[in-house]
């Protein structure tokens, strides 16, 4: 009695459970856990001498990451990566106050302003930077009509112009959480600050900036993360000083033809992100401005 | 006399909207002043103009005699207490209430003690280190109370600061902030829907409608003798009939109204004019035969009993209803029954019509 009591209720919990929940673990299943597996296992895969991996255990993999060659990579995508963050602030704040602050339509404009290049692939985007740059570029065409300079000057491959690739792709993710936090900030709440005293750059100080911290912080990671990655800027815009982590990756997998080094590398950058969004959760983050 | 707050012909206009028109207010030092009215009378756009929130579109606003449409609310020597208290959720009660201060430089030692005192003033003492989300309604009015008086303003201004809070701890809060007002000598101009709250606490109430103010006066004058139709609608229970003079003598005024003859008091009327008389319930009286000077015959409908008094309604013959308030215990007619309701002519309340000029006009049109 008590067994087929047991076994209706698992038909009936069990059913809806696999129907509704059953299709997402499946996808999260084969797209998500077993290629993480894979890149794990590979990571302690050794190769051959004609670069064939070997399911043979090994450290070597992760020995050769520590390596200072690498260690300066690291140090210097960090170093992209934070100064990428902050110009994202300085120049995305503004903004994301005016968009959130203007009222009617233009409101709508200045918002489509910010979601219109989003739309086009961002690897276009960045060839047009270099086509507007190089030495044979619109920017020193324009520079040489105007008898402002008389040679070509070089703006390509440089590590300035790979932060600038970074901020100008990366730039929507920052303005979209500060957006959301300064639009939920109570406008009476300035009026308040203003009222007993608050000179406007006070309240921004005392008031804006502290409620929108988590807008910041949200979007600081939105940017500092993936510019660790984005290998494709420095490939197109930066010269041989501005490779950031995803251009060793992408190395391996690609020239260097080594996939365990490149699956060790890749391991890294997963727990530097890891370790960022533990941090960001830490500090009171908010995942669901995230996207998480 | 001083008066602190001067305004002299303000005008706010929103694109087509007229929000405040023509605003003639001089507040006195010390006043409790509230501006009474329906919502969108302009009553909070007028205390935001004072604030510096909104510029009046023309007009002068003057604090303490000295003009002050160009400077910035921060600039100011008033304090505002908002209807949703806009306290700084992100700072402790007592970095909310030393904000002021802080913004002041003054001395830490000096913020410490005054803001201890603020708190103890209005009985928050032992809640410094806690946060905005953390205090029930009432706490979080007493806070931004705190906060608005730390400065020490000449002008508090308070845009419906009871509103959010329920009825019990409203009537208390009236008491407090009345106490309040009375200790520091602050002037308060205070703004409202309640007429209720309006009556208990001000000095004088300033009655705003469609932007217009329609009577500035102590609560006692705005009851007893209204001088628009608003205000004596707005203000309690009353009775109102439209009519026109057919006769004055002397002080006494004759108004025929449909279906008979209405008398009042009143001086500076003529006859043929078009006048509006409001009686309140508890002046209404009744007999069974028309009175001298009351012709009008009603129908007794029902009564209501309200604990000690007794609300009787009655029906005028073109339907319109009269609220008659009698103690409990008098002798009432029947349900059913005709009376002639009538009342001392000097309770009755004689308003010119603002509609005079369009009823003249009409009936100076000649048929044919």
């Amino acid at each position: 009695m008590e067994k087929a009591h047991s076994k209706h209720n698992w038909k009936s919990n069990t059913l809806p459970a696999l129907v509704t929940v059953g299709p997402l673990t499946l996808i999260l299943v084969l797209l998500v856990a077993i290629p993480l597996i894979y890149v794990v296992v590979m990571s302690f895969c050794s190769i051959d001498q004609y670069y064939n991996v070997e399911f043979k255990f090994t450290l070597d993999n992760y020995k050769r990451l520590i390596s200072p060659d690498y260690m300066k990579i690291y140090g210097q995508s960090l170093l992209i990566a934070l100064v990428t963050t902050l110009l994202c602030i300085l120049i995305g704040y503004p903004f994301a106050y005016i968009i959130a602050r203007t009222k009617s339509k233009k409101k709508r404009l200045l918002y489509m302003l910010v979601i219109i290049p989003f739309w086009t692939n961002s690897l276009i985007r960045i060839y047009g930077w270099r086509t507007f740059l190089g030495n044979n570029g619109w920017l020193n065409s324009i520079l040489q009509t105007l008898h402002i300079t008389n040679e070509p000057i070089t703006f390509l491959y440089k590590q300035g112009t790979t932060v600038l690739g970074m901020v100008y792709c990366l730039l929507p993710f920052m303005i979209f959480p500060l957006y959301t936090a300064l639009e939920k900030l109570d406008g009476s709440l300035l009026e308040a600050s203003s009222d007993l005293g608050a000179k406007p750059l006070v309240t921004l100080r005392e008031i804006i900036i502290p409620l929108t911290s988590g807008g910041i912080f949200s979007g600081s990671i939105m940017v500092f993360i993936p510019c660790l990655g984005y290998f494709f800027v420095s490939d197109i815009l930066g010269g041989g000083n501005s490779d950031v982590i995803g251009n060793l990756i992408e190395r391996q997998f690609q020239s260097g033809n080594n996939w365990p080094l490149g699956a060790a590398l890749s391991i890294i950058l997963i727990a530097v992100t890891l370790i960022l969004v533990r941090i960001y959760k830490k500090m009171g983050g908010d995942m669901e401005s995230l996207g998480v | 006399m001083g008066y602190i707050v001067e305004l002299e012909g303000v005008n706010k206009i929103y694109g087509s909207n007229h929000v405040v028109r023509d605003l003639e207010l001089k507040v006195e030092e010390g006043e409790f002043l509230t501006l009474l009215g329906s919502s969108g009378c302009g009553k909070t756009t007028t205390l935001r103009m004072i604030a510096g929130f909104e510029e009046p579109t023309t007009g002068s606003i003057k604090v303490e005699g000295e003009a002050i449409e160009e400077k910035e609310p921060f600039e100011r020597n008033v304090n505002t207490v908002f209807q949703s208290y806009a306290l700084f959720p992100h700072k402790t009660i007592f970095d909310n209430i030393a904000y002021g201060l802080k913004m002041k430089k003054v001395p830490k030692p000096e913020i410490k003690k005054r803001v201890t005192e603020m708190m103890e003033l209005v009985q928050l003492e032992g809640f410094e280190k806690r946060y905005p989300s953390q205090l029930s309604g009432g706490q979080k009015q007493r806070v931004a109370i705190a906060r608005a008086l730390i400065n020490r303003p000449r002008v508090l201004l308070l845009d419906e600061p009871l509103g959010a809070l329920d009825l019990k701890l409203r009537k208390q809060m009236q008491l407090e902030l009345k106490r309040l007002q009375r200790k520091l000598n602050i002037t308060f101009i205070y703004v409202t829907h309640d007429q209720e709250e309006a009556l208990t606490m001000s000095d004088r109430i300033a009655i705003m409608h469609d932007g217009v103010l329609d009577q500035l006066g102590t609560p006692t004058e705005i009851y007893e003798q209204p001088k628009t139709k608003f205000v004596a609608t707005f203000i309690g229970e009353t009775n109102i009939f439209d009519g026109q003079i057919n006769d004055i003598k002397g002080s006494d005024i004759s108004v025929v109204i449909e279906n008979g003859y209405i008398s009042g008091r009143g001086d500076g009327f003529k006859t043929g004019e078009y006048i509006t008389v409001s009686v309140r319930p508890e002046k209404l009286k009744f007999a069974e035969t028309p009175q001298e000077g009351f012709t009008v015959p009603a129908l007794v409908k029902d009564y209501i009993y309200v604990g000690s008094i007794i609300k009787c309604i009655v029906s005028l013959p073109n339907g319109n209803e009269l609220k008659i308030e009698r103690l409990a215990g008098e002798k009432l007619p029947d349900i059913g029954s005709t009376i002639y309701p009538y009342w001392n002519r000097e309770d009755a309340v004689l308003i010119h019509n603002r509609d005079n000029m369009v009823f003249e006009t009409i009936d100076s049109i000649t048929f044919n």
